[in-house]
């Protein structure tokens, strides 16, 4: 009961007229920041925190929350329309979000991420409420070896993304894992084909590569079409509204989507991509038609894009309870508690109760304006694809071009985008899928690095990860996750049945495909 | 293309403007228009951090005005650091700097290194905590060093980069004990809540970082520091030193400003009056203060001589651990 009055305090704190617009500014800031790739609420709150000097602190906090919470709304917008992802949360989001825009259900998808996010924002926000010293305690339960045993369950997304082929999938997965080794080996400091150009020692941006493969990628082959294929037209069909099929369809991966993302996002080393892995994974596998998955399945727009939100909630746990910055923002916003003379950790709670807890009613209340932003937009960016194609195909680089540039300010990230985008080309000439090789470039870094600071803290000893509890778990799941779907059709091939779609469709193996999520 | 003011006619500017000040008996130096300041890191980071106080002091103070801060992320700050070097600018430019730079320009073989800029001034520093959980079974220092005597491996050191701050002096350390360097079991993370994380959750046997960033920490008793690298206790703090504990080692972070080789000597003059006085403003001292920082200023020259000394400290280092051949 402690909690709610709390609660109830720190609604009183938000709901002042002056908050309240420094909220609203913050939303819409996000929102914006979202959609632009290459600007993010890190680098937003970094270029605010100077101006935001004279403000109250809860104040500037509330503006804060809802620049965060904004971004991860706006990311999903053009991931969907343009298939070039503004966030990394939202790599995910364009593979299917993108093929429902191109069948002219862009508004659908449009609705299903914002709802999504709204219903998982708001789910997770009640959960850093009431729960967030228990998660925490349970992050802090994650070693090298059961981070590890996540990235392995996290790597049998790419079984869902691999397409029809499983050596084009694979080749697509391994040029990923390669670009994953450009940079400093982080454990001995050695740089790692980089060839010797110092930008590449810190690795391949994540959000150059999407934006190449996707965007770049998906223009250029648009483009060498342009003159043999008639243009079909993405207008919008039917109603700008999500069907009733469209809410039964979306509502279980929203609540699937909250509960992987919340967790994940507490880990210290969880980021926001692995909850949107497993979510896509998880629905695929649940879902009544797989087959639709990668060609515009509305379920994999509805599951990430909750994942996304809830883990971004869920990176508040213990930056709030423990002083813990978990990701770039919340960096930022320990360096701006800092700014302010607070002392960010596990006293911030008891000594600024009203900044604390204002700050989390701020983000029940960012959420609903968030939603009352975005679904009257949705109507207003889908109009954004009736624009002629070449025009549109035009800004769509032009856009993709100034994102990489301001990620570093830094032209090399151009060139790297173009070459990363005309190798995009290449694989949608011969009919290799891209999903994989993004998979493969966030999670192999991860996993390697992981893995290898397990096997230094046990001196070699590889049973590490099968004497921890957690680890074991993870990986005994990611393995009946691969092993399982291969069994069932090995089976109905043996009762005569023709092979399977190459996925698995098992339904039998659902049950282990859902366990991840409790 | 942009037309380069040519640095006589600057210089002749500087100085006029410089004669109107005092004319108007203005008791401040003039500013520095359009002042660049670089960030060799993302922000949120140390660099940033200083970067933006150093941006906000000189603006209040009226040291100079139209400042603006760029990001240059990447490889332990060489690659703004080469930027730095190889960019013509308009308009006065620094970058800020520290340790770390200074490993990173070895391990990473980078073509530009110190000697293509002016140290302005060092600004701040930072001692390292050697800090355990509550619950280990070491609870000294000296618990420490018999588990890595006895053997090297079991001791599991978590820090910062590959070849940074935290690593080196685990290096130092080792040898001042007369352990092999190359023996210690350091996991690199990225340092911040990562290496946090780690330490809280006992993952590793110790963690090794700014003593300010684990304190919020020690007061709520979650974590224990065992030793610092100060060459005295730190005020409102009983840690030992590594001193007082046998280990005659003293280390800090520290981070710095530097200026263009290119910069004119009045440029160059003007730079660092702007800076000094900055850092002798109570709003510097303040800030210092709430971010935990140690205010240890050096002027140009003071700072030149201290940077040589630690070269040579690191480059050696390095080639114990081994990072460097």
């Amino acid at each position: 009961m402690d909690t709610l009055a709390a609660l109830g305090h720190g609604f009183l704190v938000a709901l002042t007229p002056y908050n309240l617009l420094w909220s609203a500014i913050g939303v819409t800031v996000g929102t914006a920041v979202g959609v632009l790739p290459g600007i993010g609420p890190a680098l937003t709150v970094a270029l605010l925190l100077p101006v935001t000097y004279g403000l109250e602190p809860t104040s500037a906090f509330i503006m804060f929350a809802g620049i965060y919470y904004g971004a991860m709304y706006g990311g999903s917008t053009t991931s969907i329309l343009l298939n070039a992802p503004g966030e990394s949360g939202s790599i995910v989001t364009a593979i299917d979000g993108h093929a429902m825009a191109r069948q002219g259900r862009g508004a659908q998808a449009l609705a299903t991420a914002a709802i999504g996010s709204f219903i998982a924002g708001t789910i997770a926000t009640a959960a850093l409420t009431f729960v967030a010293p228990l998660m925490v305690k349970m992050a802090l339960l994650f070693g090298p070896a059961e981070y590890f045993a996540l990235m392995v369950l996290a790597l049998t997304t790419v079984t869902a993304v691999l397409g029809s082929s499983l050596a084009r999938g694979l080749a697509s997965l391994f040029l990923g894992l390669a670009l994953g080794l450009v940079g400093i080996d982080m454990q001995t400091g050695q740089a790692r084909l980089a060839f010797g150009v110092p930008e590449l020692l810190d690795g391949i941006d994540t959000v150059v590569v999407a934006v190449g493969l996707f965007a770049v990628g998906e223009t250029l082959y648009v483009a060498s079409r342009h003159r043999f294929e008639t243009e079909e037209i993405y207008a919008l069909k039917g109603s700008k509204w999500m069907s009733r099929e469209d809410w039964s369809r979306s509502w279980k991966p929203w609540l699937r989507g909250t509960l992987l993302g919340f967790p994940i996002g507490t880990l210290p080393a969880g980021g926001s991509e692995i909850p949107t892995f497993l979510s896509y994974l998880v629905e695929k596998r649940l879902a009544k038609k797989p087959e639709e998955f990668g060609k515009g399945a509305i379920e994999a727009v509805a599951g990430p894009e909750a994942a996304n939100n809830a883990s971004a909630a869920g990176v508040l746990a213990p930056l709030l309870s423990l002083g813990l910055p978990t990701s770039a923002t919340a960096a930022i916003m320990l360096a701006a508690f800092q700014q302010y003379g607070l002392q960010p950790g596990p006293t911030l709670f008891d000594n600024n109760p009203e900044l604390v807890w204002g700050m989390i009613a701020s983000l029940y209340i960012g959420n609903v304006l968030l939603l009352v932003l975005n679904l009257p937009l949705v109507g207003f960016w889908v109009k954004l694809l009736l624009i002629p194609r070449p025009w549109l195909y035009a800004g769509i680089l032009v856009f993709s071009s100034l994102g990489a540039y301001t990620l570093n300010n830094n032209v090399i990230d151009l060139v790297i985008l173009w070459v990363i985008g005309l190798l995009g080309f290449g694989m949608r000439v011969l009919n290799v899928p891209v999903a994989p090789c993004v998979v493969g470039l966030i999670l192999g870094p991860l996993a390697e690095q992981q893995f290898r600071r397990a096997l230094a803290i046990s001196q070699g000893d590889p049973s590490v990860f099968l004497t921890h509890p957690i680890s074991a778990a993870l990986l005994i799941i990611a393995a009946l996750l691969v092993i399982g779907p291969m069994v069932l059709r090995f089976r109905s091939n043996g009762a005569g049945k023709g092979a399977g779609n190459g996925t698995g469709k098992g339904d039998s193996a659902s049950p282990s495909g859902s366990h991840p999520a409790t | 293309m942009t037309i380069r003011m040519p640095g006589a006619v600057k210089g002749v500017l500087t100085a006029a403007v410089l004669a109107t000040a005092a004319l108007a008996a203005t008791p401040s130096l003039a500013e520095i228009k359009g002042l660049e300041i670089i960030a060799p890191a993302s922000p949120g980071g140390g660099w940033d951090q200083h970067a933006r106080t150093l941006q906000q002091v000189l603006q209040d103070q009226k040291l100079a005005s139209g400042i603006q801060v760029v990001n240059i992320p990447g490889a332990g700050g060489t690659v703004g650091l080469a930027q730095f070097v190889t960019a013509k600018k308009r308009s006065p430019t620094v970058l800020v700097g520290g340790q770390i730079m200074l490993g990173a320009i070895v391990t990473n073989k980078s073509a530009v290194t110190l000697d293509q800029v002016t140290p302005l001034a060092r600004l701040t520093g930072e001692y390292t905590a050697i800090v355990v959980p509550p619950e280990s079974p070491i609870k000294t220092f000296d618990d420490l060093l018999k588990k890595f005597k006895a053997d090297p491996g079991s001791v599991s050191w978590g820090g910062g980069s590959a070849g940074g701050s935290d690593q080196i002096l685990a290096g130092l350390i080792a040898k001042a004990v007369g352990v092999d360097p190359n023996k210690v079991n350091y996991v690199a993370t990225a340092g911040g809540g990562e290496l946090l994380a780690s330490a809280l959750g006992g993952h590793v046997t110790l963690g090794m970082g700014g003593y300010s960033e684990f304190a919020p920490q020690f007061q709520a008793g979650k974590l224990r520091a065992i030793a610092v690298s100060a060459p005295q206790r730190l005020p409102g703090s009983d840690t030992p030193t590594l001193k007082e504990q046998g280990v005659d080692l003293e280390f800090v972070n520290w981070r710095g400003v530097f200026a263009q080789a290119s910069a004119k000597p009045a440029e160059l003059k003007e730079l660092q009056e702007a800076v000094a006085k900055a850092v002798a403003s109570d709003e510097w001292k303040q800030a210092v203060k709430q971010r935990g920082w140690i205010d240890l200023y050096q002027p140009s020259a003071e700072f030149a001589s201290f940077l040589k000394q630690e070269r040579a400290q690191i480059e050696g280092t390095l080639k114990d651990i081994g990072l460097v051949k």
